[in-house]
């Protein structure tokens, strides 16, 4: 990097070698398949989402409440939609931000290194359980759950999706708020500790508010997870567009709808294939604003501390 | 938390107690994670454990529940995780390579690279699932519901997560050790070659076994390149149809008899048996090989 580039250049001889000129091209294509994958999705959404507004207005598909394209007559305001990721999202959230959180702060002011040392894997395997599995276990174990509870759900219902999501994301929430926390350089804790604060003042006026902009970049991009969340949310919340945020209740979220009709053989050209190309253009568009936020924030906790 | 006194410190006692409450809500933070793994582990193999056998592995998917298995789903898993992996890890240990070796971080294309890859890795899975399906399936390749359709899908989902973690191993890899090649009057091709690639090998096998791991667990970008069919066999070349794992237990789960739920737990077990296989292997590797400088 940085200064062993600056040393070979300081040593490379005068004869230009065509071989290791070629290698690094090689190696920068390869760095370029990234960038053209996003270019492929742009591209790719792009084409059938023009078609699909020059047939349905903007207006329409931004402010109707009602999302029926594949009736007819048929309706295409993406609204229930967007109010359906945005419920199960919220649920996630609740259960995701404050629990992801804390056992960030456990992670990073509490657990002695050993315990830590196994315990960051752990959390690991509980990131990558495939989101099939979550989904089955939503419908299957989570919902009859509340239900027995007492609560009046229904086989679907946006709730029992929202809160499991809620698990598969926490460990994101609590790995990248650990990073940010561990970073805070230990003096500022030592001072803390000095003046005769306790663990816990320590942790919640000293580090976390030293972290903050880390931490916040960690909730932003669980948001960002929970609205790009697909199989949770179509097994287990419904597959019923809805403006409702009732919880209890059947919804559809935008994947969800993606994940409908991909399941059916939409002919090439059709409204409805159109139709899935638009939403997922939103959800792109609304998950990229959320990452670039996220990554910026990061950004600017490694500037101040690293 | 308390907002009653703003310095620090205070009531000792009173903190005493506040701290114990504190702590006891952190550990719950962590444990709810933990605790929600067990209860779903335990309740998958409540209900599937009874359907796992032998010929459950080394049948085909049927109609009939009594007679459904696994066998081309399982094998369309493992042929996707080798498409995956041929792909992915030299595309991947390259770019991470070129980032970390050779890019100039002043120059405005290679800090695009860098935010383009971080956004990548948190694109929802389902908008590779539309790539594939526009480009690949349809559109101008034109495979079909082809085998290669969804591998090269997955090898694009997972790219980001092998360039993170190459870069990280190959970071990890001190200066010293290229500016000693370098002295001895190798080149720079030389020196990555013969001291910065092997010395970092084993995190780079780690995040690629990691995100392997990932590619076989997903199911939203199958499902929209068609992969949802009835596949009773096995597929012989790249560009036949197939099927995976993660696919026949979405298709199981929301079947409404109580029968296919069963089914698909008994496949949930197999799919996180590879998975924490491929774990426990990965974090094997990283603590056996990863040297500290």
């Amino acid at each position: 990097m940085g200064a062993g580039a600056q040393i070979a250049r300081r040593l490379t001889t005068s004869r230009r070698r065509t071989g290791e000129t070629a290698i690094k091209y090689a190696l920068m294509g390869c760095a370029a398949v990234s960038v053209l994958t996003t270019v492929g999705i742009v591209v790719a959404l792009a084409g059938p989402t023009i078609e699909f507004f020059q047939e349905v207005s903007i207006g329409e598909f931004f402010t109707g409440t009602d999302w029926s394209p594949l009736f007819t007559p048929s309706s295409f305001g993406v609204l229930p939609l967007i109010v359906g990721t945005l419920t199960t999202t919220f649920w996630a959230c609740v259960v995701a931000l404050p629990f992801g959180l804390g056992a960030a702060i456990y992670l990073s002011e509490y657990a002695r290194p050993r315990t830590r040392q196994w315990l960051k894997p752990a959390l690991e395997v509980l990131a990558g359980i495939p989101t099939v599995v979550y989904g089955y276990f939503a419908l299957t174990f989570f919902t009859p759950l509340l239900q027995d509870i007492g609560l009046d759900v229904t086989v679907f219902n946006a709730l029992s999706a929202g809160l499991v999501m809620g698990i598969m994301i926490l460990p994101t929430v609590a790995s990248l708020s650990d990073d940010a926390m561990t970073a805070v350089p230990h003096a500022l804790r030592e001072g803390a500790f000095g003046l005769g604060a306790s663990r816990m003042q320590v942790s919640t006026r000293v580090v976390v508010p030293a972290a903050l902009s880390g931490i916040v970049a960690s909730f932003v991009l669980g948001i960002s997870r929970a609205v790009g969340e697909t199989m949770i949310v179509t097994i287990a919340a419904g597959l019923r567009p809805s403006m409702s945020i009732n919880p209890l209740e059947q919804i559809e979220t935008m994947t969800a709808y993606i994940a409908q009709v991909g399941i059916g053989d939409v002919p090439t050209g059709s409204i409805e294939y159109k139709t899935i190309f638009a939403v997922a253009a939103t959800l792109f568009v609304a998950t990229f604003i959320l990452n670039l936020i996220s990554i910026r924030l990061v950004r600017k906790y490694r500037e101040v501390y690293e | 938390m308390s907002a009653a006194h703003g310095t620090i410190g205070g009531a000792p006692r009173a903190d005493k107690a506040k701290g114990v409450v504190f702590k006891g809500l952190l550990l719950f933070s962590l444990l709810i994670g933990f605790v929600t793994l067990i209860v779903l582990i335990v309740d998958v193999a409540n209900d599937g454990l009874g359907k796992l056998s032998w010929s459950f592995i080394t049948s085909f998917p049927s109609s009939l529940p009594s007679r459904a298995g696994i066998q081309s789903p399982l094998v369309g898993t493992i042929y996707l995780m080798l498409i995956t992996a041929v792909v992915t890890v030299p595309i991947g240990v390259g770019a991470a390579l070129y980032l970390e070796e050779y890019a100039d971080r002043n120059r405005w294309y290679n800090r695009l690279v860098e935010i383009n890859i971080q956004n990548l890795a948190a694109v929802p899975s389902i908008v590779y699932g539309i790539l594939g399906l526009a480009f690949l399936v349809r559109g101008p390749v034109g495979l079909g519901r082809a085998l290669l359709a969804g591998g090269l899908i997955l090898s694009l989902l997972v790219l980001p997560i092998v360039i993170i973690a190459s870069r990280e191993a190959i970071r990890a890899v001190p200066p010293s050790i290229r500016e000693g090649a370098l002295a001895l009057g190798a080149t720079k091709w030389q020196m990555i070659r013969r001291q910065v690639l092997p010395a970092s090998i084993p995190g780079i096998a780690t995040g690629s076994i990691l995100a392997l791991s990932r590619a076989i667990g997903e199911t939203a970008p199958l499902i929209l390149i068609g992969a949802i069919v009835f596949v009773p066999f096995n597929p012989s070349s790249l560009t036949d149809q197939f099927t995976a794992l993660p696919i026949q237990i979405f298709n199981w789960t929301t079947r409404p008899q109580e029968e296919f739920k069963l089914l698909a737990a008994a496949a949930i077990i197999v799919l996180l048996g590879l998975l924490l296989t491929m774990n426990a292997f990965a974090i094997w590797l990283r603590n056996r090989y990863q040297r500290r400088w």
